[in-house]
C-alpha cells in the first residue's frame, strides 16, 4: 500500500480523471509550467499539454467566470485558487453565478465544475494565506461544499467532486498537505456528503472537518488516558451536511465539542450545534461547546499558535462537557 | 489546437490604390476612435464611402426593418404591462433597436450571445418569444423561460458584467474544441468600469477566444453619464490596452451595426480573436421603469436623440429605395402589433403564486434537508 501525502493523492485524483474524461480540464494561476504554489499539479501539464492544464492569467474573478462559460459550452473545469484569502476577488461569480445557475434555468445550464481552495492556517504564513471562508460557501444554497482531512479522502473526494453535476468548493487543508497515510486507492470514499467515524467512542463526540480532524484526534488520545472515550467524527462535507451521523452520534453520547479554526460567530460550529439541538435536545447531557478561532482577523504568524484550536483546548471542551 | 499559439490582426496591406476592405477600414490601429464607423446617416442616406459594404438582400433588408419595429411595438406593449401592475419591473429597449437587431441579425445558428438585462430585441432577431423574456419580469421564473441551449443565448444577467467572463470563457471552450461558432457577450457603458470586464476582456485578448465584445454606448449607466464614468476618450479605445482591435460604430445605424458585426464574427471564426465594438447609441427611455430620467438628463438631450431614432432614417432609406412599400410598412406594424396582443395575453392572467419547483434545481437532486423544507413549504397554503 502506498504510502502517500495528501498533494500526492490530489495530484493523482486530477491525472486520473483527466485521462478518463477527456472533458475534464484544470486551470489557475501557476498550475502548469510551476506545478501549482504547493505542487498539486506537478507534471499535469507535461502529460495533458496545456490546452487541458491552463496557466491563466492573474485574475481570479476572471477565472472562475471563465470556468463558468467552460461549464456551459461543455467542460468540466477544476479551478485552482491559489490561496484562501484569495477566492474572495471571485465571490461575486461563486455566489451569484456557480451557485445559481442551474436554479435560474431550471435545470437547463448546469456547471460541473469544482473550485479548489488550500484553506486554513497552522504554517506560519503571511495576512490573507490562512483563511477559513467555508461558511460563506455552506451558507449558499446551490454550492457543494467539501473538506478532506486525510490523503486517502482527498482522493476519493477530488474525485467524486470532479465527476458531480453540481458546483463543488473542494477546501483542502494545506497544512495536511504533506502527512503521509497508508492509502488504499481502491477503498477511497466515492459519495460527497457522508460523514467518517474516525474513531468510535461513547462518552463525548467530537465533530471537525479539515485540519482541525487531527486535533480531534489528538484529544481523544489524550482524553481516553483519562478514562474518557470519545467518538471522533470527520464531517468530510459542510454542504450536504451528513445530519444523520451527526445527530446519531450526539445523541448517543449526550455530549458534543466541535473544532474547527474559522472563527466561532457565525461558523460552522453553529449550523452543527443548532442541528444537534433540534434532532436531540432531550438525549444532551450538556450544550453542545464550540472551539474555535477566536473573533479577530487571522492573526500574525507569531498568534498562531496560540490562536488555533489545540488538542489542549479541545480537551478542555470535554472536560467541560463530561462534567456537566 | 494550443493557446501557446496566439493570433495578431493582419497589418493593413500596402497598395492604397485600392479601396480599403471594410475589415481594414474598420481595424487599422491608425483609426481615430472618435468617429464612428457609419453606412445610414441620420436622414435616410447612405455615406457614398462606405455604402459598398452593405451586403444584404432586399429581403434581409426589409426583415431588419420588420424587427425593429415589431421590437419597438413589443416594448411599448411592455411598458404598458408594467405599468398596468402585470411585470414588477422592465427595462425599457428603446432607441437601441438598430444595435441589438444589427448585430444579431449578423449572427449564425450556432452562435452563443451572452446578454445582460436589456437585450429583448436580441433576443426577438434570435427568434425567441417575448413573452419568454418577460416572466423573468413577472418573478414567474428567474432566468426567463426561453430554451437557452436551443436558441444560443444565455440568460439575462443582472450582476453587471458578470456576464463577459462566461462569454470568454465559452469562447475559449468552442477554440479548445476546433467548433466554428462565435460568441457575442452584450454590456453596456457602465459595464466597462467593472474588473470582471477588463479580466475577461484580458484573457480574450490573451487566449485569441472568437468572441465579439459588444457594448451598446447608450450614453447613460442609470443616471450616471459617460462622461463621469470614464475620462476615455472612447470605450472602444480601450481595446488597445487588451491586444484586440476596438470599433466604434454609431449604433443607430443598423446598416453599420450589422456590417462591424459580421466583421468581427468573421475574425472570430477564422481564428483571428476578438473585437470590442462600441456601438454609439441612446437609452430613449428610463434605465427600468423605476428610475426617473427627468431628475438627471434634460428634454433638450433627449429630443436631440429622437431626432437620431434608428427606425425613421432606416424607413426612410427603405422607401427612398422603393423596397419598403406603404403595403410592407403596414404589414411589419400589424405584425408588432399581434405579437404585442399574443403577448399581453400570454402574460395577463399567468400563473402566480408560488411555485414548489424552487425546491428542485438547486442542487441535481433534493437534499434531505432540501425535502424536508419542500414538504414544510407545501404545508403552508397560499393566503386566499
Amino acid at each position: 500500500m502506498p504510502n502517500i501525502t495528501m498533494v500526492d493523492a490530489l495530484n493523482e485524483a486530477l491525472r486520473q480523471s483527466l485521462r478518463e474524461d477527456d472533458r475534464v480540464m484544470i486551470m489557475g494561476e501557476d498550475i502548469g509550467q510551476l506545478g501549482g504554489s504547493f505542487r498539486v499539479t506537478e507534471g499535469l501539464v507535461a502529460e495533458f499539454g496545456d490546452s487541458r492544464v491552463i496557466d491563466t492569467p492573474l485574475a481570479e474573478s476572471g477565472i472562475v467566470g471563465t470556468a463558468i462559460g467552460l461549464a456551459l459550452y461543455g467542460f468540466r473545469p477544476v479551478v485552482e485558487i491559489q490561496f484562501d484569502g484569495f477566492v474572495y476577488s471571485a465571490l461575486d461569480q461563486i455566489i451569484s453565478h456557480c451557485a445559481k445557475y442551474r436554479f435560474r434555468t431550471r435545470g437547463a445550464l448546469c456547471l460541473p465544475l469544482v473550485v479548489r481552495i488550500p484553506f486554513g492556517g497552522g504554517i506560519g504564513a503571511v495576512e490573507h494565506h490562512s483563511e477559513s471562508p467555508e461558511a460563506y460557501f455552506a451558507h449558499t444554497a446551490g454550492l457543494k461544499v467539501v473538506a478532506p482531512a486525510t490523503p486517502l479522502d482527498a482522493f476519493g473526494l477530488l474525485r467524486a467532486a470532479i465527476r458531480d453535476p453540481d458546483p463543488v468548493i473542494f477546501l483542502e487543508p494545506k497544512s495536511c498537505y504533506w502527512g503521509r497515510q497508508k492509502a488504499d486507492l481502491e477503498a477511497a470514499p466515492t459519495e460527497l456528503g457522508k460523514a467518517r467515524v474516525a474513531v468510535e467512542g461513547t462518552d463525548v463526540t467530537i465533530v471537525a472537518y479539515g485540519p482541525t480532524v487531527k486535533v480531534a484526534l489528538e484529544a481523544a488520545t489524550l482524553a481516553a488516558d483519562e478514562g474518557v472515550s470519545c467518538e471522533v467524527i470527520d464531517l468530510r462535507a459542510l454542504s450536504p451536511l451528513d445530519g444523520v451521523t451527526l445527530c446519531e452520534s450526539a445523541a448517543r453520547t449526550g455530549r458534543t465539542v466541535v473544532v474547527h479554526e474559522a472563527s466561532v460567530t457565525g461558523g460552522m460550529g453553529a449550523e452543527i450545534a443548532s442541528r444537534i439541538m433540534e434532532s436531540s435536545f432531550f438525549s444532551l447531557r450538556a450544550p453542545v461547546v464550540r472551539v474555535g478561532g477566536y473573533d479577530v482577523p487571522y492573526p500574525p504568524a507569531r498568534n498562531e499558535e496560540a490562536f488555533l484550536p489545540s488538542a489542549t483546548r479541545v480537551l478542555n471542551a470535554v472536560h467541560q462537557v463530561w462534567e456537566a | 489546437m494550443s493557446l501557446s499559439a496566439s493570433s495578431r490582426v493582419a497589418k493593413t496591406e500596402e497598395g492604397r490604390e485600392e479601396a480599403p476592405s471594410l475589415s481594414a477600414l474598420l481595424f487599422s490601429p491608425e483609426k481615430s476612435p472618435a468617429e464612428p464607423f457609419q453606412i445610414l446617416r441620420p436622414d435616410g442616406s447612405l455615406d457614398p464611402d462606405t455604402e459598398d459594404f452593405v451586403d444584404l438582400g432586399p429581403e434581409q433588408l426589409l426583415e431588419l426593418h420588420r424587427l425593429m419595429v415589431v421590437a419597438r411595438i413589443l416594448d411599448e406593449e411592455s411598458m404598458n404591462l408594467q405599468r398596468q401592475g402585470e411585470l414588477g419591473v422592465y427595462t425599457p429597449v428603446r432607441g437601441q433597436e438598430a444595435a441589438q437587431v444589427g448585430s444579431a441579425y449578423a449572427l449564425e445558428d450556432g452562435d452563443w450571445v451572452f446578454p445582460y438585462g436589456r437585450e429583448h430585441a436580441v433576443a426577438l432577431t434570435r427568434g425567441i418569444d417575448m413573452a419568454d423574456v418577460l416572466h423573468l419580469f413577472r418573478g414567474t421564473w428567474h432566468g426567463g423561460l426561453w430554451d437557452f441551449r436551443a436558441f444560443g443565448m444565455a440568460p439575462y444577467c443582472i450582476p453587471v458584467a458578470t456576464q463577459v467572463p462566461h462569454a470568454v470563457g465559452f469562447a475559449l471552450g468552442a477554440k479548445l474544441d476546433g467548433a466554428s461558432l462565435a460568441v457575442v457577450a452584450y454590456f453596456g457603458d457602465g459595464a466597462v468600469s467593472k474588473g470582471d470586464f477588463h479580466e475577461a476582456a484580458n484573457m480574450a485578448g490573451v487566449w485569441s477566444v472568437p468572441v465579439v465584445l459588444f457594448c451598446q454606448n447608450n450614453q447613460y449607466a442609470i443616471s450616471l453619464p459617460l462622461a463621469k464614468q470614464t475620462a476615455a476618450a472612447s470605450l472602444a479605445g480601450k481595446a488597445t490596452g487588451y491586444g484586440f482591435p476596438g470599433v466604434r460604430v454609431d449604433g443607430n445605424d443598423v446598416l453599420a451595426v450589422h456590417a462591424a458585426t459580421r466583421e468581427a464574427l468573421a475574425r472570430a471564426r477564422e481564428g483571428k480573436g476578438p473585437t470590442l465594438i462600441e456601438a454609439v447609441t441612446y437609452r430613449l427611455g428610463p434605465h427600468s421603469t423605476a428610475d426617473d430620467p427627468s431628475r438627471y438628463r434634460s428634454s433638450s438631450e433627449t429630443d436631440r436623440w429622437e431626432r437620431l431614432d434608428p427606425i425613421p432614417r432606416f424607413t426612410t432609406f427603405l422607401e427612398g429605395r422603393a423596397l419598403l412599400t406603404k403595403d410592407l410598412r403596414e404589414s411589419h406594424v400589424a405584425d408588432g402589433k399581434q405579437k404585442a396582443v399574443r403577448l399581453r395575453e400570454a402574460i395577463v392572467g399567468a400563473p402566480a403564486g408560488p411555485d414548489v419547483r424552487i425546491f428542485d434545481d438547486v442542487y441535481g437532486r433534493r437534499t434531505p434537508t432540501l425535502e424536508a423544507q419542500r414538504a414544510s413549504f407545501l404545508s403552508f397554503p397560499p393566503e386566499a
